[in-house]
């Protein structure tokens, strides 16, 4: 009796452990074989380097390049601004903060993390988007800058916390190493500590920069949603995730449109499939 | 020549006393062996010689460590300019993830503004020829660092140590991770470059410090029970713990 109860509660955890991979194969087949239905209508070069699109246009002009380029241009912008702020942040909570301020800091960075990407990006639009407009002076603040900003706040917390781990598990040998040659504390982190952490470092990076692409509310919210080919971080732009929020709802089911959609959706996948591997990569990349 | 002087050291972890009013003197060009049992504080007291204890919380410090007439413990100390005159090499070798050569210059690099390429060479050519490692690794000089074996690496450390040209060799157990020959070979290097340095090392190994010391100090539970020559102490304790000791009626 105990053998057949074991038998069957081993195999519910196979069947829970297959699910995830199974869900995963799915999603992947669904979203191949509505998106690649769009390369019967466009190219793969027109579609991927097209400098228009206007999907409900007669005929239909299918160019995700102004959308490539202004995921791009926001994530650039995002990891300015959240790397030298996020590893310096990481660097103070493990090496320099007193233990009460580093309690405080490392709280106040999870409760960052916790803040729906939405309500940061309503306040964005409330307080950022007008500063942007009066700094620059711009005939509008849904910039690409605007959305940069923004986000280099939600990559944040995922730089800070896995650049922590990284520079914590720098074995405590090398500082003393350095210390003892009479390297001041600085010293030790600049030329010991950051190259002993570099993988974990850059898995950090990749990691915060994976998060970045992927956010749609906020930057829906503030980047200005302008589908044209972005000149300078001033100007409105638009990114792959915010045109399939927008558009799905309206697209219709099985137009070219649709299909589009989902050809973008399947670039999305394969662009952070890719920095997730390279995050992995860094992170079991051994001495 | 007494290069470190301790009057009256007294060093407290938080509440617990690791060091009871030690009082010792170890001289110029010379290896100075400190013995004892685990937990007797040996490694405390070499720490106080470079301060590497400041990075513990809760320490405190009573007493004159004095270096070259020049009491250390004094809070005006520059830690830079002591640590490089007062080097250390660690139980564990720990070179740096970095290349074998970018090891050796590290203490030249921060110590110095503008190094030439030359001077730096030359450093490191001589840094490893003091520690006979110049032959062995002259060709591999960029291969990194971790790659070597621990005896390679612990001599790496002392080579990385002498080119930043300190007085006194701090030594905390620089054998007890090598084997017997490495071991040899070490002791070896300690003994040719004593004309050098002062050289102060921590061991719990016995025969080590009859073999290489010149003057030995044997530790128990934070006090400095009897200090002198290694030939005196191992021939004639002059203290019942210390006969026990080298004995090895416990430890």
């Amino acid at each position: 009796m105990r053998k057949v109860k074991e038998f069957i509660i081993e195999k519910l955890i196979l069947i829970c452990g297959l699910a995830s991979i199974f869900f995963v194969g799915l999603i992947f087949l669904f979203l191949l074989k509505e998106g690649l239905s769009v390369f019967n209508i466009v190219t793969p070069l027109d579609f991927l380097f097209g400098k228009s699109w206007y999907p409900i246009s007669d005929p239909a002009q299918l160019g995700i390049l102004p959308l490539i380029l202004g995921s791009l241009l926001v994530t650039l912008g995002a990891a300015v601004i959240s790397i030298p702020i996020g590893i310096g942040c990481a660097i103070y909570i493990a090496e320099i903060a007193p233990a009460r301020i580093k309690e405080v800091l490392k709280a106040g960075i999870e409760l960052l993390a916790a803040i729906p990407s939405v309500v940061l990006g309503f306040i964005g639009m409330i307080t950022l988007v007008p500063f942007v407009k009066n700094c620059f002076h711009l005939p509008t603040g849904l910039t690409a800058l605007s959305g940069s900003i923004m986000l280099a706040f939600m990559a944040m917390p995922t730089i800070v916390s896995i650049a922590e781990d990284a520079l914590y598990s720098v074995p405590k040998t090398y500082k003393e190493g350095a210390l003892a040659l009479g390297a001041t504390h600085w010293q030790t982190i600049w030329r010991v500590m950051l190259p002993a952490a570099s993988s974990g470092l850059l898995a950090a990076i990749m990691l915060g920069i994976g998060r970045v692409i992927g956010e749609t509310m906020a930057v829906m919210m503030i980047t200005g949603n302008a589908a044209v080919m972005p000149n300078t971080i001033l100007e409105p732009i638009r990114t792959l995730t915010a045109t399939i929020a927008a558009e799905m709802g309206e697209a219709v089911v099985g137009s070219e449109h649709y299909f589009a959609l989902f050809a973008i959706g399947i670039v999305l996948f394969i662009i952070s499939f890719a920095i997730n591997v390279t995050a992995d990569l860094f992170l079991h990349r051994k001495q | 020549m007494k290069k470190i002087e301790t009057k009256n050291l007294k060093l407290w972890y938080g509440k617990f006393q690791a060091l009871k009013s030690v009082n010792s003197a170890f001289t110029a060009n010379r290896i100075t062996a400190i013995i004892g049992p685990s937990g007797c504080g040996k490694s405390t007291l070499l720490r106080v010689f470079n301060r590497m204890n400041d990075l513990i919380e809760g320490i405190r410090t009573e007493g004159e460590v004095v270096i070259d007439n020049e009491n250390i413990l004094d809070s005006k100390t520059d830690l830079v300019v002591l640590r490089k005159k007062v080097g250390m090499v660690f139980q564990r070798p720990n070179p740096f993830p970095l290349s074998i050569y970018e090891n050796i210059v590290f203490g030249e690099k921060i110590h110095v503004d503008h190094v030439s390429k030359e001077s730096l060479d030359e450093i490191v050519e001589r840094s490893l020829k003091d520690v006979l490692l110049w032959d062995e690794l002259k060709d591999r000089l960029k291969e990194p660092a971790l790659r070597l074996s621990l005896e390679q690496k612990q001599r790496l450390c002392i080579a990385r140590l002498i080119a930043v040209k300190p007085d006194v060799l701090l030594m905390d157990e620089p054998c007890s991770t090598l084997d017997p020959q490495s071991t040899s070979r070490v002791e070896e290097l300690m003994r040719e470059l004593k004309n050098k340095y002062t050289i102060i090392i921590v061991t719990h190994n016995m025969q080590q410090a009859a073999r290489v010391s010149d003057d030995t100090g044997f530790m128990l539970l934070g006090e400095l029970i009897e200090f002198g020559q290694t030939h005196n102490i191992f021939t004639a304790p002059k203290d019942k713990r210390t006969e026990d000791y080298i004995t090895g009626r416990y430890g």
